[in-house]
């Protein structure tokens, strides 16, 4: 069987590049065949899905809630570090200081990451400010969320944290950060669908002692990832809950 | 559950007995000073199916004054305040029990006898179809929502005086 491997489209394509790196890294670690597939957008994805066309899959929480309870996913792995937070950010020359400084009728830009859009609008209640009053502009990439406050065409931007902080210092210089969220509880996870479930014991011996293997260390430093570790069910079923407070209805 | 201590509590509060949906009474101290929602944290607990604590995190210890060791084990009630009425707890317990997701705006009573705003959502945590417990995670509430719930909430309370 070849192995079907994605990531949820959330991530731009310069991070693409290192999971095609992980894939070959897998299939000689594993020597299965393996296929890293790249869909453009959530429609895409889900209907791959559907169809039955991924096996392996680095998803964020939003999707990780669909794959477990709806399709019998199995969580394998999560980042041993990170958490997914957020950063809302507003234009320097703006005189916005605080959220609530902000006012229902703004432009919002973001990527289309659900768990940062997710996250970034419950920060914004505290200005009574949601979706149906407000207009979510969607950007390929952080940098380009930073451009549109820079030209004022947004008035509040939201960045994954760990991105906000990658971006240059001249950009950073340019943004007045609002908030960043503390939640800690959040962050994507390596699912891996029933029918592969096989591969579990090895995939998860891989992926744990990622950085001892050979060349882990470079490929887990192209992928931005500091390792992984093993979840047990109920942590990921614990995080489902979590998401579903979260969203809205 | 414990009494409220009044070693423990600020200056200025006022004591009072709340009796509980179990029958038993507590004494508290309320102290009219709100303590502002820490910004960007997610306040999160869990119960088991009863409404006792099981779990909590930082935020949550944080806000609330206890230590985590004083809270494992005990009723959620022990953040009740008075000021909420008993039919929006009945409305969430129907809710959860139900096996559906419930929020609304929550005032919450703290150690000390300050108080706390928050915009709570209460899930059921079912696993294989079986409701196992409860989770509330509690974001920080616009001012004008709390408002608005604070003055239905005082109507509230007057038809329960009176009924
Ligand atoms: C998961 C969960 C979280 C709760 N969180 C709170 C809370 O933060 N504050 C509160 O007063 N009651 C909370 N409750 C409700 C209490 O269990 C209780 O019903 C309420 O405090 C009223 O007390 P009584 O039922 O004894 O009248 C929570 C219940 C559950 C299941």
């Amino acid at each position: 069987m070849k192995l079907k491997l994605t990531v949820s489209p959330d991530f731009p394509p310069e991070k693409l590049a290192g999971w095609h790196i992980f894939n070959t890294w897998l299939q000689r670690q594993t020597g299965l065949a393996s296929h890293f597939d790249v869909y453009e957008s959530y429609e895409e994805l889900h209907s791959a899905i559907d169809a039955e066309s991924v096996d392996l899959i680095y998803a964020n929480a939003y999707d990780s809630a669909n794959l477990v309870r709806d399709k019998g996913f199995i969580p394998l792995a999560r980042p041993a570090q990170q958490a997914d937070e957020v950063v809302i950010a507003t234009s320097i020359e703006s005189n916005v200081e605080k959220i609530e400084d902000l006012a229902p009728g703004i432009n919002i830009a973001t990527t289309a990451d659900p768990d940062v859009r997710t996250i970034g609008m419950i920060m914004l209640e505290p200005a009574n400010i949601d979706s149906a009053n407000s207009q979510l502009q969607s950007f390929g990439s952080y940098p380009l969320v930073a451009k549109s406050l820079m030209k004022k065409e947004s008035q509040a931007g939201f960045f994954l944290a760990d991105a906000y902080d990658r971006l240059s210092k001249l950009i950073q210089s340019q943004l007045r950060p609002l908030v960043r969220s503390h939640i800690q509880l959040i962050s994507h996870s390596f699912l891996l669908s029933p029918r592969a479930i096989a591969h579990k014991d090895t995939l998860q011996e891989l992926l744990r002692n990622m950085a001892e293997k050979e060349n882990g260390p470079r490929v887990l430093d192209d992928l931005d990832s500091k390792g992984w570790r093993i979840p047990d069910q109920e942590e990921v079923e614990f995080m489902i809950d979590l998401m579903s407070t979260l969203v809205s209805d | 559950m414990n009494d409220m201590q009044p070693n423990d509590v600020a200056p200025n509060c006022t004591e009072q007995r709340i009796r509980l949906y179990d029958g038993s009474e507590r004494r508290i101290f309320l102290c009219d000073e709100e303590v502002p929602y820490p910004d960007g944290k997610l306040i999160v607990s869990s119960t088991d199916t009863e409404g006792v604590i099981t779990h909590c995190n930082d935020s949550f210890v944080d806000m609330s004054g206890y230590s985590e060791a004083e809270l494992i084990g005990q009723p959620h009630s022990i953040l009740r305040h008075p000021d909420i009425p008993k039919a929006a707890f009945a409305d969430m317990w129907n809710t959860v029990q139900g096996g559906e997701k419930w929020a609304g705006y929550i005032k919450n009573l703290r150690k000390d006898g300050r108080y706390y705003w928050v915009y709570a959502t209460v899930v059921p945590n079912k696993r294989a179809g079986v409701i196992k417990g409860f989770t509330s995670v509690r974001r920080k509430p616009s001012r004008d929502r709390v408002n608005e719930a604070q003055a239905l909430y005082v109507e509230m309370k007057k038809a329960e005086v009176n009924s």
